[in-house]
């Protein structure tokens, strides 16, 4: 018998890294350097929230107070939340927006393809219905990264900027703790460890084909899986994400 | 009979110019599902085959659309000039034998 507490850690984790990133991916909407971009961009954040609500509508059922995913994503403070830190971090340019992107479809590719196999049902069938997103995801921002990597020098210089920018973040998708070892232990979630070189294996040959300097230094931030710390940046995306709940509660279209 | 290729860039004028930093604009071909034929949607710019694919799925399938994308650079196209309309196409208008609609169909066909 699973923990509930630890599933329902698993779950906020889960929930939370699309929640957050789908929002943020959400800000490029109207703004994206071309017209197919930003509809790519668009799609990609819409699979996010789609896949927020499965994850965190499942949270809700294992925390069992009667709340539902929109009240676990409109009112819960920064403190509550357990994306990874990366995910919450802003944009910056296309550049780094993209390789973000390809950080977490890498991984998300990663750990849904194990997640099928949980002893969770309906951990199981979550995973599988977003695995065919993310595998789509992951080809594109793979693409585009190689493409802007090995592309002119501008695109190269600003895909190096943001992967130094981001390396020191990657690391943290596959951190693990006790939460994850009693839940590996029950069939839930697979072994962290295993993942990890899956993970840095495919981000390493992706970098490579990008003709990207792979930073050294294996240092990377944490905090935000746990809720240990997260950024100054949660709090601001927070403000305008639930706004519109905080000022009009229980509002619906 | 002369054609147009209305997918071409202008040549610059100006030798001089710098190349136009523009992606390739592609038509995008979308069979709605299998046993129909794909049908032109619309266009998009991509810098290859294979993001003219991926774009075309972002911007002409996002709901369900599709079951099949075929791409084509619109430079490899070959179009009939607007200016060679008579010659094209008013020959056939006063064809109308051409058209099956001088048969009897037996009542036991039903409809075709």
């Amino acid at each position: 018998m699973t923990d509930r507490t630890d599933l329902l850690e698993f779950l906020l984790r889960m929930g939370d890294n699309a929640l957050i990133l789908g929002h943020r991916v959400s800000e490029w909407c109207g703004h994206a350097p071309v017209l197919e971009e930003d509809i790519a961009l668009a799609n990609t954040a819409l699979d996010l929230i789609g896949q927020t609500q499965l994850w965190l509508g499942y949270a809700a059922e294992v925390q069992g107070e009667g709340k539902s995913a929109d009240d676990l994503a409109f009112l819960r403070d920064a403190w509550d939340f357990r994306n990874v830190l990366m995910v919450e971090m802003p944009n910056g340019d296309f550049g780094r927006t993209l390789m973000r992107q390809f950080f977490y479809d890498a991984w998300q590719s990663v750990l849904l393809g194990r997640l099928v196999k949980s002893s969770d049902r309906q951990v199981s069938e979550i995973a599988e219905k977003a695995s065919k997103e993310v595998a789509y995801h992951l080809e594109r921002s793979a693409d585009t990264v190689v493409g802007l990597g090995d592309g002119t020098d501008e695109s190269h210089r600003r895909m190096q900027d943001a992967l130094d920018y981001l390396w020191p973040y990657a690391g943290e998708l596959c951190q693990a703790d006790e939460v994850d070892a009693r839940l590996a232990k029950a069939g839930v979630t697979p072994d962290p460890a295993t993942l990890r070189d899956e993970y840095f294996a495919l981000v390493r040959r992706v970098l490579t084909d990008a003709t990207l300097d792979i930073p050294e230094d294996d240092f990377h931030h944490t905090g935000g899986r746990t809720g240990r710390m997260h950024t100054e940046h949660l709090g601001h995306l927070l403000t305008q994400m639930q706004w519109l709940q905080r000022a009009y509660p229980n509002s619906t279209w | 009979m002369s054609s147009v290729n209305p997918g071409a860039l202008p040549e610059p004028q100006d030798t001089h110019a710098k190349p136009r930093a523009e992606w390739p604009l592609w038509e995008i071909f979308i069979r709605g599902q299998h046993g129909m034929s794909h049908r032109h949607v619309g266009s998009l710019h991509a810098p290859d085959a294979e993001m003219a694919v991926k774009n075309a799925r972002d911007v002409y399938t996002r709901r369900n659309e599709g079951v099949s994308i075929w791409v084509v650079e619109a430079r490899h196209i070959t179009a009939t000039a607007p200016g060679d309309k008579g010659p094209m196409f008013e020959p056939s208008e006063s064809k109308i034998y051409r058209h099956p609609t001088f048969y009897d169909i037996p009542d036991e066909i039903g409809h075709m």
